[in-house]
């Protein structure tokens, strides 16, 4: 390949990290693998964690998965307005009433950003709990120092297409809490496997995470198992 | 030619307006539940329905329009054409044609139905299944959310129970 060709192509993918003429829509690299890492098994199950509903006729709609709609960010607003921040990890063990491996993709967006190191450890069971195997579970992390925030905000993050998404600001009850580091996030999340993470110019993290598939169980394991 | 209140109340004059009978038929479609009305029981129907009211129990209008307004609040299995809703809805959904949740309208259930528009300033909470048709979904529909029972069935069509003035 000739230089100039090399050049060329590096432009090109700089103008699509740019975006498009609209401020609010921002270029995704993970969306699409973690689409294609759905599959195309019948009756697909989501879990969204985002604000209710944004990209129902997206998921729903385009792509058939079923949807269960989680607003984790009413619930940390309530706790935060009610001064029990305190008691949000507790309140995360039992949120969600889904049956254990029952999930095929998961989208956290970035509501880790939100959580305190404990409620994020619990968040993160209940979410590999409720995961299939070979399930996958998109979050994204920001890089950037929270204290750079005016005042804080959520994010409402709309699916234009498989590339790009739209972050609409809302109102927040807590602003984001201290980045965490690469290796914190591979810990929070143990024993899912990131298989894909991406660092965009928008100081965000995007990480794809995929629960491994159910171990066979081989003839001299079980015998193990019963000796 | 009808000369009844509902009638005349329409009649505009202009050239381009439908005959009374068309008008006072569409009058007569759109059942409304006040405000001050409970109904405990099931509630079934061949005429698009809107209400106001307080409904607990169980909603079935398979060919119409079902219209929760912002002051109504429904606890209840619901079996519609389409629904719009303003006021509150705790209870499973199946809509053959569509669901919206608009700006305010809060749903607390699991939707089954092939289109669904969400508003932005909605609350909701539950699944949305597009994909199965409604028909099946509704035999198989799932157990009730947040302890709502399928309430006795008493009445005939269009007829409602118990209803309770405030």
């Amino acid at each position: 390949m000739a230089l100039s060709d090399l050049f060329a192509r590096l432009r090109k993918d700089q103008d699509a990290d740019a975006g498009t003429a609209d401020p609010l829509v921002h270029p995704t690299k993970a969306l699409g693998r973690f689409l294609a890492a759905l599959g195309t098994r019948q009756q697909r199950v989501l879990l969204d964690l985002g604000p209710g509903g944004s990209n129902i006729t997206f998921f729903g709609g385009e792509i058939g998965c079923k949807i269960f709609v989680e607003d984790l960010s009413k619930d940390i607003d309530r706790h935060v307005n009610q001064a029990k921040v305190e008691r949000l990890p507790t309140f995360l063990d039992r949120r969600f009433q889904q049956e254990s491996e029952t999930i095929d993709g998961i989208l956290c967006w970035d509501i880790f950003d939100y959580l305190e190191r404990g409620a994020a450890e619990r968040l993160a069971l209940q979410l590999t709990r409720v995961l299939r195997p070979n399930g996958v579970l998109l979050a994204f992390f920001s890089t950037a120092d929270p204290r750079s925030a005016m005042r804080p905000t959520y994010t409402r993050h709309i699916v234009i297409d498989r590339a790009h998404l739209e972050y609409r600001p809302y109102a927040a009850a807590r602003a984001k809490q201290r980045p965490l580091l690469n290796r914190d996030i591979q810990r929070l999340f143990e024993p899912l496997r990131i298989t894909d993470n991406f660092l965009l110019k928008t100081n965000l993290r995007e990480v794809l995470f995929r629960k491994a598939a159910a171990a066979a169980v081989t003839p001299s394991a079980a015998v193990a198992a019963e000796g | 030619m009808p000369t009844g209140p509902d009638v005349q109340s329409h009649q505009g004059g202009t050239s381009t307006a439908p005959p009374p009978e068309t008008r006072h038929q569409r009058v007569r479609d759109n059942v409304h539940i006040g405000k001050s009305v409970i109904i405990k029981g099931e509630l079934n129907g061949s005429e698009d329905l809107t209400i106001e009211g307080h409904v607990d129990g169980k909603i079935e209008l398979k060919d119409h329009v079902l219209t929760i307004g912002s002051n109504g609040k429904v606890k209840a299995q619901v079996f519609v054409k389409a629904l719009i809703v303003i006021g509150e809805v705790n209870g499973n959904i199946t809509a053959s044609d569509r669901v919206e949740i608009r700006d305010g309208g809060s749903v607390d259930g699991d939707i089954v139905s092939p289109r669904v528009a969400i508003a932005e300033g909605a609350h909701f909470r539950g699944s949305v299944d597009m994909q199965r048709k409604a028909g099946q979904a509704a035999q198989a529909a799932p157990p009730p959310r947040s302890g709502v029972q399928p309430a006795p069935q008493a009445q005939t069509a269009a007829q409602v129970a118990q209803p309770v003035a405030r």
